[in-house]
């Protein structure tokens, strides 16, 4: 009998693909739509293309799946979404942290909540379009390597995820680039074939953070103080609307005036003041991270260097990794790095292979010491 | 495998016999039943024709029978209409707590938009009401009662000629939405007493898009729609003539079948009640077994949560619906099942049956042969397996 497969479909065409090609490797495929949250929850602009959850969307993906002649549900998760995505989103920013939304949602959400799902439906695997290889590595481990096509790495947000999470995961897209799933789609047909995709965080509809922030603890009766933007000897320069607003090595926006440039050095939550100063200030060549996961790497036998990304759009660079506990790791660059933001991932990798990642949470400059 | 269809109560297929009645009226028969023209009168002629038959069954005037769209809107005429007729004298309605949606919500509406008190009467373990929860929540105010005839949920049918006398008593309007029970169990608006009936065609074998209101003589509502003088000027707009035609001829076939239907029905969804009962463990019905439409079984797996069932069905070739509005990944039990006074997480896992004319013995065994593993594999994975809660 075939192998039961839960395709995650975002109503975009990866995933669609995705779903095509595990049917055509003869798997029993069956697609589900995550409802992960509502315009009217969110907010934003309804009408913007290429956007998940939507009602266009899910009418993608049904007719994707009816194309490929696969069952095709949509699972309502919002609950869990808004709990563990959403609300701790907005409590980041609360805390003065920039947090990673999709990064807890894959672990959270879609190796959670979803999973849960497909083994409940008797499946083997779950499937998604990301664009990753899983592989089992020499010991003995899996994890997840960078896809062929390097423009779509996606590894950045998976490192989340535990052995037993992988280990019932499918990526048939690791060993393709977009151009040839898109050719794909077009070949059989798939409405979704040429569909614009979007790679913001998707319940921000219109890629406006602030705007999200504010209306939603609105929503919830809060606000956010506002207070005083202050440079590192403690002088006041300016007034902010609330530190969440503002991001670590942000410049634009802060409404103050200076002779050379201004950038946001720290969120300082307890005195409600946001730290600006030069440049030069924003460079740091160590940092501590927490809910440290390996993957690739044995916890037990972590290795000592690391090429290490920052953030999304991060080259990453050579550090020395210290084990401070099971979960918890210093980080020290060989060369002092731009704005490292507390509350955003940070990655592990050997070569093209993901040793594991954890959540940043201080910043230091080791070597003024 | 040939798909296995056990959700009669969502929608039916139409029968030949009906399609063949209907065909006319698309082509040839095309005509607006307002024309004065030939092919109006011919229409017209045909749309009178299905309207006394229609009456004939339920026992009405064909003049107390006007034609809608289906069961929601018959509902909601009968909710929104009545009250904006009486808003200026009373301003009180009852609707049954078991209600389905369409009667619950213009209700709702009424009371949150418009000031109108809105009173849920309660039921008991079977979902059945009684005369004196009836007559406990009648105000001086009280211009409409709502309870459903036969629940799509569970199939409970409830006694209406007892709650009709409280409200004839009191000069109470009496509704009753009979989309399930009308075609299958004897409706008589008479017998019954009930002073405005909602009853549709997709239920009995019969097209979408085609449904009436009876509103007994004598009885005003205030239209919804405005635009023509079509069913008296009560709902506006042209007629669906092929729709209604068959309709009359669904209901047709439904009076000539019930007796044989209901007895055969009604003893295979006894079967399939008995069956899962004695097979899985830890399983409730959530039907009464009295007094109930015969073809629909709700039954609870405890522990196995009901999208997951529905979905797992699915997979299987079985078609059945979980009967509860999925809201959440914590699916939201059925209104109809909490208000019963069923446990929120017994209520969760609680999947409706029902069974049509071309369900088979064969259909049951092969049911009772894929289901008791899928409720296996689910409680092994849930935290509330009743083992575990024991």
């Amino acid at each position: 009998m075939a192998v039961r497969v839960l395709v995650a479909m975002s109503g975009g065409v990866d995933s669609s693909v995705a779903a095509l090609l595990l049917k055509e490797q003869g798997y029993e495929v069956i697609g589900a739509h995550m409802k992960l949250w509502d315009y009217v929850e969110v907010g934003g602009d309804i009408h913007k293309d290429g956007r998940c959850c939507t009602v266009d969307s899910i009418t993608d993906c049904r007719f994707v799946c009816d194309a490929i002649g696969a069952p095709f549900y949509v699972l309502n998760l919002s609950a869990d979404f808004r709990e563990k995505v959403i609300e701790n989103f907005v409590s980041e920013y609360r805390a003065g942290r920039t947090p990673n939304p999709c990064v807890r949602c894959n672990s959270e959400v879609k190796w959670d909540a979803f999973l849960l799902k497909a083994e409940q439906l008797g499946c083997e695997y779950i499937a998604t379009g990301h664009y990753a290889i899983v592989e089992r590595g020499e010991n003995g481990r899996l994890r997840i390597r960078k896809g062929v096509d390097g423009t779509r790495d996606q590894s950045y947000v998976l490192w989340g995820l535990s052995q037993d999470a992988l280990s019932k995961t499918l990526m048939p897209l690791g060993m393709l680039t977009k151009a040839k799933v898109r050719d794909l789609a077009r070949k059989h047909d798939l409405r979704t074939a040429d569909k614009a995709e979007s790679r913001e965080i998707c319940f921000v509809a219109d890629d406006n953070y602030r705007r999200f922030l504010s209306e939603w603890e609105e929503k919830h009766h809060r606000r956010f103080e506002s207070g005083e933007i202050v440079d590192e000897a403690g002088q006041v320069l300016g007034t902010h609307q609330g530190t969440p607003f503002y991001t670590i090595g942000q410049r634009k926006g802060l409404g103050v005036s200076n002779p050379k440039p201004l950038y946001v050095q720290k969120i300082d939550v307890a005195d409600n003041r946001v730290v600006v100063g030069g440049e030069d200030a924003l460079y740091a060549d160590s940092l501590i991270a927490d809910s440290v996961n390996w993957m690739a790497a044995d916890p037990t036998a972590i290795p000592e260097f690391a090429l290490v990304k920052i953030r999304y759009l991060h080259k990453p660079a050579p550090a020395r990794l210290i084990r401070l506990t099971d979960s918890r790791i210093h980080v020290i660059f060989q060369q002092k790095q731009r704005a490292i933001t507390p509350g955003q991932t940070v990655v592990f990798y050997d070569g093209d292979t993901v040793l594991g990642g954890g959540v940043i949470r201080e910043t230091s400059a080791m070597s003024a010491a | 495998m040939d798909p296995i269809y056990l959700d009669h109560n969502a929608t039916t297929p139409v029968e030949p016999e009906v399609v063949d009645a209907m065909q006319a009226y698309f082509g040839r028969r095309f005509g607006n039943a307002s024309s004065v023209h030939q092919f109006g009168r011919d229409a017209k002629v045909a749309l009178e024709t299905a309207r006394e038959q229609i009456a004939a069954f339920i026992n009405c005037e064909p003049s107390e029978l006007f034609f809608t769209s289906g069961g929601t809107e018959s509902d909601n005429i009968a909710v929104l209409g009545t009250a904006f007729q009486w808003q200026a004298k009373k301003n009180h309605i009852i609707v049954g707590s078991t209600e389905h949606h369409a009667v619950l919500e213009p209700a709702e509406w009424l009371h949150h938009k418009h000031g109108f008190g809105f009173d849920k009467l309660p039921v008991d373990r079977e979902g059945f009401t009684s005369p004196d929860s009836l007559r406990q929540l009648m105000t001086d105010q009280t211009f409409l009662v709502s309870v459903m005839h036969g629940n799509n949920e569970t199939g409970a049918i409830q006694n209406l000629t007892a709650l009709t006398e409280v409200c004839r008593e009191r000069n109470v309007l009496f509704h009753t939405d009979a989309v399930q029970s009308v075609g299958k169990v004897p409706v008589d608006v008479k017998k019954l007493g009930v002073d405005l009936l909602s009853l549709t065609g997709h239920k009995i074998y019969g097209p979408k898009g085609a449904g009436a209101l009876f509103v007994r003589q004598g009885v005003k509502i205030t239209p919804l729609f405005y635009g023509g003088s079509h069913e008296k000027k009560r709902r506006p707009g042209t007629e669906n003539v092929a729709g209604i035609v068959g309709l009359a001829k669904a209901l047709e076939i439904a009076g000539r079948r019930m007796a044989d239907d209901s007895a055969r029905l009604g003893a295979l969804t006894d079967y399939f009640i008995e069956a899962v009962l004695a097979r899985i463990p830890h399983t409730h019905l959530n039907s009464p077994r009295r007094n109930r439409l015969p073809q629909v079984a709700n039954l609870s797996f405890t522990g196995a949560e009901g999208e997951s069932i529905v979905l797992s069905l699915d997979i299987e070739g079985v078609a059945v619906s979980s009967g509860s509005a999925c809201t959440s990944g914590a699916t939201e039990p059925s209104h109809v099942l909490v208000a019963m006074g069923i446990d929120r997480i017994v209520a969760q896992g609680a999947i409706r049956f029902s069974l049509g004319r071309s369900t088979t013995k064969e259909q049951i065994d092969r049911v009772l042969k894929v289901l008791p593993p899928i409720i296996e594999r689910l409680r092994a994975m849930s935290p509330v397996h009743p083992q575990t809660q024991a």
